[in-house]
């Protein structure tokens, strides 16, 4: 066992896992709220990418400004998005939200295309924190992926502290779940929906600075990150935030693994057989069998190839298993 | 001039017409019982006056027009409504079930939590514990207390006793009559003669989305014909 590799690996996935916490954390609040998925999140990280690399990058006005003020300008974007569209749209159903927010994603996917082009920004790590903070064993973790992880942390503090310490964190926990009975009492809970939408999509807009620097901007940013950000609502349960923090957890440092592991599929068998005591000379003609069968090539791709599917099988299995997800509540 | 005044109203759920041209008033401090039996439009009377059902026609509370502002306005106003589903927030204490109901910027209140804890021995126990765990009773005393915090002049009460014990229904009336001394008006809509007919200073009685009689309590209970046309069973 390379325990260097292991514990750098696990840093990198609670780096990931994080990021994608913040972006699920605003998906499924917003999800509480509107009682649909807001499909269009996502774009929202991307559009943050995108602030940043034009205010770090093409102003030169650096990073350390772009960090705070990309969640501003694009939290209130979306609170214009939640003003003037959702609002008016809602009237209509929930099928007219859900299409509204698939247009919104699209168009906002499109704006990028038209105003930046296809091609990847080089967006980029600022040069303070690049380099290695620190090695184990012979494997180096990032400065950069410990900033990640501060940044990450410090604002789930916040929101925690905000939601369960603050009368106004009760009105909003209220609201979502009883939104007539709130307004009832005086409080202004469209306001409320807006303000939490628009702390939603700054939230995606934060994760979109400090993410994209290590990944790729481009147009499809959105379209990549989406689709994981919808299994971890679903695996965690819909509106459930702790649900939502442990299956970023479970799949960002999964998925890590995965992409950092140089094993292909046959080998971890092999392992898993040595590990069992199982003598590999009894499975030497099954495998081979396999091997000659369709899936044959899957035992012998990498784990990074494979890994690919693990975020969709996971949840296909939850939702078959356990179809309010492992926080959530089941609907009466 | 009467605190709340409701002409003609009328409020659709879809396509169908539930209320058909109610009419009421509630003075200062008035016990109002809102009588009938289940589907007449009692509940809808409350929520379109809430603007929770948007309300056709006029509602003026201390003489100014309410018909079409937002639910949080209509409260802001002064008007309190404690539905029947008893809704209190899960996941919140008791306590904090209780300060969510002192409305935003509000002033000095008639009601502090000590006044409820007193009525209701019960809920200071169990203050810290989350709202959800409390009984059927105790929710309904959580969830009357909560929309009282905010002060209002005149609240609607949905079928407060509705599947509570005797016992319960006992306390309910207890703090019926607190709320009548203090000179708040009571909108109160029950099923239950026998707490309607005991502290109510004046009766409705519904039917088919309209007021089908109005008066006294004692003049209700001389009047058998009303009261078997459009409240027994």
């Amino acid at each position: 066992m390379d325990w260097g590799f292991i514990t750098v690996t696990l840093l990198d996935g609670l780096a990931r896992g994080l990021y994608y916490f913040l972006v699920s954390a605003g998906l499924t609040l917003i999800f509480s709220m509107m009682g649909v998925l807001n499909f269009a999140h996502a774009s929202f990280f991307m559009l943050g990418g995108y602030f940043a690399y034009i205010i770090a990058q093409e102003w030169g006005l650096t990073f350390w400004i772009a960090l705070p003020a990309v969640p501003l300008i694009v939290g209130a974007i979306g609170m214009v998005v939640e003003r003037f569209g959702l609002r008016h749209v809602h009237k209509f159903g929930h099928v007219a939200e859900l299409i509204f927010t698939f247009g919104l994603a699209f168009l906002l996917q499109e704006f990028v295309k038209l105003v930046f082009g296809q091609d990847t920004k080089p967006y980029a790590v600022p040069e303070v924190l690049q380099g290695t903070l620190f090695t184990v064993g012979d494997q180096p973790f990032g400065s950069y992926r410990a900033f990640m992880i501060l940044v990450s942390i410090s604002i789930f503090i916040g929101l925690y502290l905000l939601l369960t310490r603050t009368r106004v964190g009760m009105i909003i926990q209220a609201a979502l779940t009883h939104p007539n009975t709130v307004s009832n009492l005086g409080h202004n809970v469209p306001l409320i929906f807006m303000a939490v939408f628009g702390v939603g999509t700054a939230l995606a807009a934060l994760a979109g600075v400090i993410a994209l620097p290590t990944d790729a901007l481009q147009p499809g940013s959105a379209a990549r990150l989406g689709p994981i950000i919808f299994v971890i609502i679903v695996v965690g349960g819909l509106g459930s935030l702790n649900g939502a923090l442990v299956a970023s957890m479970i799949i960002g440092i999964l998925t890590t693994m995965f992409d950092a592991s140089q094993l292909s599929v046959f080998s971890v068998m092999e392992a898993v057989a040595n590990m069992l005591g199982i003598e590999w000379s009894l499975l030497e003609r099954p495998t081979y069998e396999l091997r000659r069968l369709m899936i044959g090539d899957l035992i012998m791709m990498s784990t990074k190839q494979v890994g690919a599917l693990f975020p969709y099988l996971l949840m296909v299995l939850i939702l078959i298993f356990r179809p309010q997800g492992l926080l959530g509540k089941r609907e009466s | 001039m009467a605190l709340l005044n409701v002409n003609d109203l009328n409020a659709y759920y879809g396509k169908s017409h539930i209320l058909q041209g109610v009419n009421m008033t509630i003075d200062e401090g008035e016990i109002i019982s809102l009588l009938g039996r289940n589907g007449v439009g009692r509940s809808t009377t409350c929520k379109s006056i809430m603007g929770e059902v948007p309300p056709k026609g006029s509602i003026t509370f201390r003489g100014k027009e309410i018909a079409g502002l937002a639910p949080h306005q209509i409260a802001q106003s002064g008007i309190g409504y404690v539905p029947e589903n008893r809704d209190v927030f899960p996941g919140l204490t008791v306590k904090q079930n209780l300060n969510l109901g002192v409305k935003p910027g509000q002033g000095a209140s008639r009601w502090s939590e000590e006044d409820f804890f007193e009525l209701f021995p019960n809920l200071r126990e169990r203050q810290d514990v989350d709202a959800a765990a409390l009984s059927g009773g105790e929710q309904q005393m959580l969830t009357m207390a909560r929309t009282l915090m905010g002060d209002p002049d005149v609240v609607m009460i949905d079928e407060p006793t509705e599947g509570l014990s005797p016992q319960m229904c006992q306390r309910v009336a207890d703090l019926l009559e607190e709320i009548a001394r203090r000179k708040i008006a009571i909108l109160l809509v029950e099923q239950k003669l026998t707490i309607a007919m005991k502290i109510s200073t004046r009766v409705y009685v519904m039917g088919h989305g309209q007021i089908v009689y109005e008066g006294t309590p004692d003049e209700l209970m001389s009047n058998d014909e009303i009261r078997q046309e459009w409240l027994e069973v």
